[in-house]
């Protein structure tokens, strides 16, 4: 028989997706065991099996529903990344930009957005735009300050190095400012892409006429708790792939960084 | 049109130049500190010619950092003036290489493209830069060899030791066949056996590229061995308070740290320095 050795399983690649799943292999039986022995009502608490059920009676509901919210997250934070960037790029490099507008977004940062929403709902209707709007206002500020806050760690001997060497500005940037942030930006593309889902449901649960999120307020003022169970799951693996997607592109980009 | 590596047999025009290349001339320097100003640097008048290798030494604080910084044109000398060929510098001089205590080598390129990285902004080398980029790369991996580091073109900065890195910065300084060479404490973070066999590579390089080199450091041996003239600063507000011109044979030997010359000099400094 060949000896299984823990160790080295821990460091190896298949860890990384053999451990997550048994973990919540092992959440879904402890949930399940639990529904079942303390006896709790389907519409406090489905068992995950009642959930999985749903999701497949549901499923073209479910499936439109995602496709959409998909969509405009997707729409959400793409806008997110391209403004994020330039902002944050902005802010790192003129302190003019930095000292006028980096309160202002600080300011504009810490209002809740669910406040916003009937606003843009207002003036733009309970439709997709309200959903990618605030997909993206949650999004782009983790972006821009990272952005910001990596060109700052530029290291002040390598900026001696290049100015030292007649380096124009577009040369500092190309050679040293933007790959020295990506790492910067990766960090917060992960981040953002939480955040640009937890934007686009909030914006559909108050005020949209689809989505996952227009479906679980839907779902739970039928009673019909195990289809909001069965959204949310859904949401989250949709969450969980984005961030592998970025995690995955991450390696491949930014191989040098450690 | 490309300069070769010069060749330290041929003579050198650079070398036959005995005006001073640089001249300091009552180079003052003071900071604002808690609402007057306070005096760094009393004043320094000196001049250095094609071509020599300076050192300056002296306590923590007396300004040895801004001196560099006011010669590469940083930060220009706020009061007095250094004059490059006669010019005052106020503004970066363009042909200058500096190497730090931090090598900074840029992380996300190998060995070879980090030495590079002055022909891809330095004038003439730019504009021929896809052109002749087969013989930059000779030129670079001359440079690295000299440094030993030839096995090691492929590699980035993290899969290097310490000294290997501040090899290569060296070499980075040096690739553009700069005027000036300007070291701040290059060494500073390395164990001592690393470092005296950085004082060869560096001496090495710089017979081959010939230029102004001004080495800041706190380790006196390090500046005899380098050095043709050794200054000593005094606490701020500093002034040179001795020069040494050293007079070994080059290129120097780790042996000859033993000599009763080397010793001479070195204890002539080491008179110098006060403590307090
Ligand atoms: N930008 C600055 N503003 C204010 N004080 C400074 C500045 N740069 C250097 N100093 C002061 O000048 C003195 C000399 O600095 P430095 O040239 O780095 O000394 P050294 O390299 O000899 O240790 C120090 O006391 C430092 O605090
Ligand atoms: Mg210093």
């Amino acid at each position: 028989m060949k000896s299984f050795n823990l160790e080295k399983f821990f460091a190896s690649k298949s860890a990384a997706f053999v451990l997550p799943f048994i973990a919540t292999v092992l959440l879904f039986a402890i949930w399940e065991l639990a529904v079942i022995l303390l006896k709790i009502p389907p519409f406090n608490l489905p068992a995950p099996t009642n959930i999985f059920q749903s999701m497949v009676t549901f499923a073209p509901q479910i499936l439109a529903n995602s496709l959409r919210t998909l969509w405009t997250t997707m729409l959400g934070f793409a806008l997110a990344v391209l403004v994020g960037v330039i902002l944050g790029f902005m802010i790192g490099y003129s302190r003019v930009a930095y000292l006028t507008m980096y309160p202002l977004l600080v300011a504009f940062n810490t209002i809740p957005k669910a406040a916003i929403v009937p606003l843009l709902a207002i003036w733009f209707g309970a439709n997709a735009i309200p959903a990618t709007i605030t997909a993206f206002l949650l999004a782009f500020f983790p972006i821009a300050v990272n952005v910001a806050l990596g060109l700052d760690t530029v290291e002040p001997e390598m900026k001696d190095v290049l100015r030292s060497l007649g380096a124009t500005q577009v040369e500092t940037f190309q050679k040293v400012g933007w790959p020295h942030t990506l790492p910067y930006i990766f960090a917060s593309l992960k981040i953002a892409a939480s955040f640009a889902f937890i934007g686009t449901v909030i914006s559909e649960s108050v005020a949209s006429n689809a989505g996952l999120g227009y479906l679980i307020v839907q779902a739970t003022a039928d009673f019909n708790v195990p289809l909001a169970f069965a959204a949310l799951i859904v949401l989250a693996i949709m969450g969980v792939i984005l961030y592998g997607f970025f995690v995955f592109l991450e390696k491949k980009v930014i191989y040098w960084a450690r | 049109m490309v300069q070769p590596i010069v060749d330290p047999t041929s003579p050198d025009s650079r070398s036959l130049d005995t005006a001073p290349l640089l001249e300091f001339d009552r180079v003052g320097l003071e900071y604002p500190f808690e609402g007057s100003m306070r005096r760094i640097i009393e004043e320094v008048t000196l001049s250095i010619r094609p071509s020599e290798f300076v050192s300056f030494v002296g306590p923590s604080g007396c300004g040895k950092t801004s001196i560099l910084r006011m010669v590469s044109g940083l930060s220009p000398a706020p009061i007095g003036q250094i004059r490059y060929r006669g010019q005052k510098i106020n503004k970066p001089l363009k042909n200058v290489g500096i190497a730090f205590q931090n090598p900074v080598l840029l992380p996300w390129r190998n060995t070879l493209n980090n030495v590079m990285l002055p022909l891809e902004i330095v004038q003439p080398y730019k504009r021929t830069f896809n052109q002749q980029k087969e013989q930059y790369i000779r030129m670079a991996q001359d440079l690295l060899s000299t440094v030993r580091l030839q096995d090691f073109q492929k590699q980035y900065p993290w899969q290097l030791s310490g000294g290997m890195r501040q090899r290569a910065s060296l070499c980075r300084a040096l690739i553009h066949q700069p005027e000036i060479l300007l070291l701040d404490e290059p060494f500073g973070a390395l164990d001592a056996f690393t470092r005296e066999e950085m004082w060869t590579m560096l001496q090495a390089l710089w017979m081959r590229v010939k230029c102004v080199g001004i080495l800041i450091t706190h380790d006196l041996r390090e500046a005899v061995f380098l050095s043709d003239k050794v200054y000593v600063m005094s606490p701020r507000p500093s002034s040179i308070i001795y020069t040494e011109t050293i007079d070994l044979p080059r290129p120097r030997t780790l042996e000859m740290e033993l000599s009763d010359e080397f010793n001479h000099y070195f204890s002539n400094i080491r008179r110098h320095i006060h403590h307090n």
